[in-house]
């Protein structure tokens, strides 16, 4: 288990990067680079990421980069593999780090292909729910209802479930996490590091800019989406499911607070109604009604 | 060994020792791909086969692998290559010495298997060198030479070289190969040290980070510099190679009969060898007739070439492509490194043949334009009414 | 060696002393610390330096003061200031 005792205390994103302040995206990526180490290769293709890089002649990463075209992560990551393996260089982890747009719009089918080879990667999307570094256009991992500069009424349609996207290739894991609970994503790189083939974790990543909330509440309402059930903390590996972190106890709807408190903690839900926030709570309901049942089947329901 | 150019190219990068290859099929480049795959199963080659889902992703692996120091072979053909273009910048702009066979064919719609040039040189200002092959033969040896071309350190781009859709891609012929440890000693392994990218944890770097207006330009100016080096590292590659295998070699174009020409024809690919044809049967009239063939396209050697046809009377210049708006692609280069004009024609579009006949035609017409003092203008050859 | 390539080398500070972003700055009371490293834990930044004697303290070149530190701090030993 990663603990905050054993957590790296190394540093290999170093401060004075280019991320917004309060940015969970950075954070996460320090996080994750903490638990993959050193010996990582990461690729990572156009998005809030690249630019958080900064300018040439300096990088905050302390580990390689590879940056690669928009829907290029999961192709990229193969390639750097296949590298590798005919080299000969073990040890070397390869990370895939891309957002939400290059993950569940341009960048699938290329995640696609490489889950259907079975790539010995880890791929982790960070969410921030729209094409944040272009200024906050929609895409398809945007949840109905948010605000942004294409989705100008509140987007109508739902977000894509981009992990059982993921979890219909049989890949041999499945996670995910979110940015307010850094040791619980943590805890899911480390195994993902244990196994063979891909490996992807789906982070939700709270942004203070393009969500509109301030920058100091980034963990505040990364918590709200999880303890509201808008986002379940889930593993899935070998076709079971199992519930991770606070929402072990969220299978309930008395135990879930009103989704309401998430949509009001952000500006990009503040032109929702009476009727459509009615509407969203149920689409968390019918969520976890949906997710409880996955739960039984896979016998990983919790009891009592 | 009797070969269609297609399969030369596979054993050509087999002797090369391709480290990676990432591809996905397309008709009439398939056989180039299945032939690796079927040599990698069977432990022939030492490689790792991506078998991707689409021509963006096998260039974005290639990129990747070289990038981590294998040496990394593709093969696309017309639609993959333009789905692949935003990677094949990618390459070229990123300095990684991939190679790639792109076999000519139309790009739909209609749609259409054949022959045409436009796919490649469509792609031509990507900081790729690019080659055009007018046999089996030579497209076993460009394969090999492409790598040694692409990881000179003096250039370190990446190349492609076009085989004409099935009259050179399926037409079988004897190929000479050549025995491994002679390509061994030709073409050493890839060195990491020398590549302008390398992922090495031991020695972090991040590339492609943003790159502000202050130096964009100088680093653009760093490809331009090894393009310009480019001709004298093809022009030495093919010389070492004619040694090693006992066979010319064309570095960046073939002289056919051009020094006491009266008219020249310039043309690039596999038909090149039907327009030295015809340059023969003009002089079998009388005609002082010759034939460029450039197997260089970037870089393109203008100087060299206007070297040797500068004051040929009539220069006939054959496009197997265009671009709308402008002309014959070919025409457009060769005129602007040319003083006066060159007699532009556009023939074989979608697949249609050109024959000797064709080219004799070509530089009849050119000729007696030129005699008669008429401009240069671009001619559609063959052109047809609509039933 | 000449360059070859735009070739980025890992630096902090590589985009600028970030500190100079920050509006409000986050100042850590010694006397209620009581080390349980949420702070360091959550900082995006990285800022939050660790040191031999377990001690915590603030690289105010950097912090970009998002003020995430004094949320989620237990003991309420991060107090956010107006920057001068």
């Amino acid at each position: 288990m990663i603990t905050l005792k054993n957590l790296s205390a190394e540093e290999y994103m170093l401060p004075g990067n280019a991320a917004c302040p309060g940015c969970a995206s950075v954070a996460s990526l320090r996080i994750a680079l903490k638990v993959l180490g050193p010996r990582t290769i990461v690729t990572i293709p156009a998005c809030c990421s690249s630019v958080i890089q900064g300018y040439y002649p300096k990088s905050p990463a302390r580990v390689p980069f590879l940056n690669t075209a928009f829907a290029a992560t999961a192709a990229s990551a193969s390639g750097i593999l296949a590298a590798l393996e005919i080299k000969g260089r073990e040890g070397i982890n390869v990370l895939g780090w891309a957002g939400d747009g290059g993950t569940a719009d341009i960048g699938i089918q290329a995640l696609s292909g490489a889950a259907e080879r079975n790539e010995n990667f880890i791929y982790i999307c960070y969410d921030n729910e729209a094409y944040m570094n272009t200024g906050t256009q929609g895409s398809s991992a945007t949840p109905r209802g948010a605000v942004t500069t294409t989705t100008v009424t509140g987007k109508k349609e739902k977000k894509k479930n981009v992990p059982e996207i993921m979890i219909a290739h049989e890949i041999p894991y499945v996670a995910t996490a979110c940015a307010a609970y850094p040791l619980d994503f943590a805890e899911k790189i480390r195994k993902a590091l244990s196994m063979k083939g891909l490996k992807y974790i789906h982070l939700l990543s709270p942004c203070p800019p393009g969500w509109r909330f301030p920058a100091e509440k980034t963990v505040e309402i990364g918590k709200l989406a999880v303890s509201t059930g808008a986002w379940i903390l889930y593993e899935w590996s070998e076709g079971k499911y199992t519930l991770t972190g606070l929402s072990k106890g969220m299978t309930k709807k008395s135990s879930r607070k009103p989704l309401k408190e998430y949509l009001t903690a952000q500006g990009r839900f503040s032109r929702l109604s009476e009727e459509e926030t009615k509407a969203l709570q149920e689409d968390v309901d019918t969520q976890w009604d949906r997710f409880n049942k996955k739960l039984v089947e896979s016998g990983t329901a919790p009891t009592g | 060994m009797i070969l269609t150019g297609n399969y030369a190219v596979s054993y050509g990068v087999k002797v090369a020792r391709a480290e990676v290859v990432a591809a996905y099929p397309i008709t009439p480049q398939t056989q180039i791909i299945e032939k690796l795959a079927e040599l990698i199963a069977k432990g022939d080659l030492r490689a790792k086969y991506i078998r991707v889902e689409s021509e963006h992703s096998a260039m974005a692996a290639c990129i990747a692998a070289e990038a981590c120091g294998a040496r990394a072979f593709t093969a696309t053909s017309s639609h993959g290559l333009a789905y692949m273009s935003e990677l094949v910048f990618w390459a070229g702009m990123g300095r990684f010495p991939v190679t790639m066979a792109v076999v000519n064919r139309t790009l739909a719609p209609p749609w259409s298997i054949w022959n045409e040039h436009t796919d490649l040189l469509a792609q031509r200002d990507a900081g790729w060198v690019i080659m055009m092959c007018s046999s089996a033969q030579e497209a076993y040896d460009t394969a090999i030479q492409a790598f040694r071309i692409a990881e000179d350190e003096r250039l370190l781009q990446p190349v492609m070289y076009g085989l004409d859709a099935f009259s050179l891609s399926h037409t079988a012929e004897n190929v000479d190969l050549l025995d491994q440890s002679v390509v061994d000693g030709f073409l050493p392994k890839l060195d990491p040290a020398k590549l302008p990218v390398y992922m090495d944890p031991d020695n972090p770097i991040t590339f492609g980070n943003l790159l502000g207006p202050d130096a964009m330009m100088e680093f653009r100016h760093l490809t331009k510099e090894a393009f310009d080096r480019a001709p004298a590292v093809i022009e030495q590659v093919a010389q070492e190679f004619s040694k090693i295998s006992g066979r010319p070699q064309t570095g960046l174009f073939d002289d056919y009969r051009c020094s006491d020409a009266e008219v020249a024809l310039v043309a690039i690919g596999a038909s090149s060898g039907d327009a030295m044809d015809a340059a023969d049967n003009l002089r079998d009239r009388g005609v002082r007739a010759g034939v460029i063939r450039l197997k260089a396209i970037r870089p393109f050697p203008g100087r060299e070439v206007r070297e040797r046809i500068g004051g040929v009377k009539a220069i006939a210049v054959v496009d197997r492509d265009y671009s709308y708006g402008f002309g014959g692609i070919i025409g457009g280069e060769l005129s602007s490194c040319l003083k006066g004009g060159v007699h532009r024609y556009v023939a074989g579009l979608g697949g249609r043949d050109i024959t000797i006949g064709d080219f004799e035609g070509m530089m009849d017409d050119a000729l007696s334009k030129a005699e008669r003092g008429e401009d240069a203008k671009e001619v559609w050859w063959g052109l047809k009414e609509l039933a | 060696m000449s360059k070859k390539a735009a070739i980025s080398k890992p630096s902090e500070g590589a985009s600028g002393l970030t500190g100079m972003w920050r509006i409000k700055r986050p100042v850590v009371d010694q006397t209620k610390c009581t080390n349980c490293l949420l702070c360091w834990l959550y900082c995006p930044e990285g800022a939050m330096k660790r040191h031999e004697d377990g001690k915590l303290s603030i690289s105010y070149d950097f912090c970009k003061g998002c003020g995430i530190c004094a949320e989620v701090c237990p003991a309420k030993a991060i107090v956010i200031v107006r920057e001068a």
